[in-house]
């Protein structure tokens, strides 16, 4: 069937079965790795993308669910040559180890800041509680959160 | 890599075509909303659809939450963020809440939907237990027409639902009556986790007395099920300590755990006494509060 959506702002469509899930239409019809395939079984979280602007398991949606939708993966994070305030955290307080589960973390507080632009460190936990650091980073993910939360208006100044 | 089985793919434009494709389709075409429950089962090869009617494009016509007729009425499709962001649901109903925010993590909260859930019917999963301590009712559509029943009506069993082939869970009722209390406690080995046992409880007072009582355990018993002799065990007297005592030690004797990686049955037994009497306290301080 044919999978008409838009990614980062583009529009883009693609021949897949039915039953191709989200991740590997993103990874491996329109070739965006970006966006990591883990555990297969919703646990893990590295595949979290936006749909509509809200993070989702994209091991556990049907890209055909996505038809008509707007995803948002890291690689449209970055615009105009400018990171994300979310991206310059993750680079200022060490946000990251082996960077698996970062693109999913990233797209995550990206939703959270645009929702509350000022969360508390409690909110930052709920809201990444879907999500395993395997290098147990959190502390780091939570200060490149609050690191975002407080600079945004600079960054994209 | 795990993917679904091959299938063929329909999207439904209104909720008589996504009954009707039933009919059409039999009993191996399935309904898919969230999919949180059924793709994950359609990975395993624990189901294997033929046919996949998706019914996310309904959400105009099945996902809200209202007022109405002295119910609060939620649409199939309404997904467990929506549900644990209602104020009007937290107003009501504390215990809603309270179940939504342990109810697996955000952005699966952001797909699955109480119709998913309560099809499913997983003997350890929470909007069940909510739904029948509420004294909810599941509105079940057909080709010639709707029926109405109880959530003991409903659970048929696990993974049992009686919502047949050509059919569909459309709302969900829950009657607002007036001094209601209710609560959800849980114990979970981790964030996300399924219950290790849970407990939902209403109260609803008349005068001193507790006039009406709901109490459903989660991941305790093959499904989810009311503990009517705890629930008896408080009807009629004031909401006191010894009484919440009475009726937790009878919700522990009245279920059966079985031992598993969450831990053994005695254990589980216990939280169960334990969760219930808890959750009674804070119901009953709502319901007095109310």
């Amino acid at each position: 069937m044919l999978i008409n959506l838009t990614v980062n702002g583009e529009s883009r469509s693609a021949e897949a079965e039915p039953r191709t899930l989200l991740v590997h239409f993103l990874r491996d019809h329109l070739r965006l790795t970006g966006t990591h395939w883990g555990c297969d079984t919703t646990n893990c979280g590295a595949c979290v993308v936006l749909v509509d602007g809200e993070p989702v398991k994209s091991c556990t949606m049907l890209a055909a669910m996505a038809d008509g939708h707007e995803v948002r993966t890291v690689e449209g994070m970055e615009r105009d040559g400018q990171l994300d305030p979310v991206q310059q955290g993750f680079i200022e307080e060490h946000g990251l180890q082996c960077g698996f589960c970062t693109p999913g973390m990233m797209l995550t507080a990206r939703a959270l800041l645009d929702r509350n632009p000022h969360p508390t460190d409690d909110e930052i936990r709920v809201a990444i509680s879907g999500q395993i650091c395997r290098c147990t980073g959190y502390k780091n993910i939570i200060a490149s959160i609050r690191w975002a939360a407080e600079h945004s208006e600079e960054v994209t100044a | 890599m795990q993917v679904p089985a091959p299938f063929d793919y329909a999207r439904a434009s209104s909720i008589d075509e996504a009954i009707a494709l039933l009919d059409r389709l039999g009993p191996e075409a399935r309904l898919v909303a969230g999919g949180h429950s059924l793709l994950p089962m359609m990975k395993l090869r624990l189901a294997t659809p033929e046919h996949l009617i998706d019914i996310n494009p309904l959400e105009s016509e099945l996902a809200y939450i209202r007022e109405q007729d002295g119910e609060v009425r939620i649409g199939a499709l309404t997904r467990h963020r929506d549900i644990l962001e209602s104020d009007l649901l937290a107003r009501h109903f504390a215990i809603v809440r309270e179940a939504e925010e342990m109810i697996a993590d955000p952005p699966v909260r952001n797909r699955g939907t109480i119709g998913g859930a309560l099809c499913q019917a997983d003997p350890s999963e929470d909007l069940s237990a909510v739904c029948a301590a509420l004294g909810a009712t599941a509105v079940i559509r057909g080709r010639t027409g709707e029926r109405v029943l109880d959530m003991d009506e409903f659970h048929q069993g696990p993974y049992e639902t009686a919502v047949g082939d050509a059919e569909m869970l459309v709302e969900v009722r829950i009657p607002v009556r007036e001094r209601c209390g209710s609560a959800y406690e849980k114990v979970k080995r981790r964030t996300g986790d399924w219950a290790t046992a849970a407990s939902g409880v209403a109260l609803w007072l008349d005068g001193p007395n507790v006039a009406a009582a709901g109490i459903a355990l989660s991941a305790v018993n093959p499904t989810s099920v009311h503990s009517v002799g705890a629930e008896q065990a408080l009807v009629g007297r004031p909401p006191s300590e010894q009484a919440f005592e009475e009726a937790a030690a009878l919700a522990a004797e009245d279920c059966e755990p079985i031992g598993d990686q969450r831990g053994p049955a005695d254990y589980k037994r216990h939280l169960v006494g334990e969760l219930t009497h808890r959750a009674l306290r804070r119901a009953a301080a709502r319901a007095l509060g109310a």
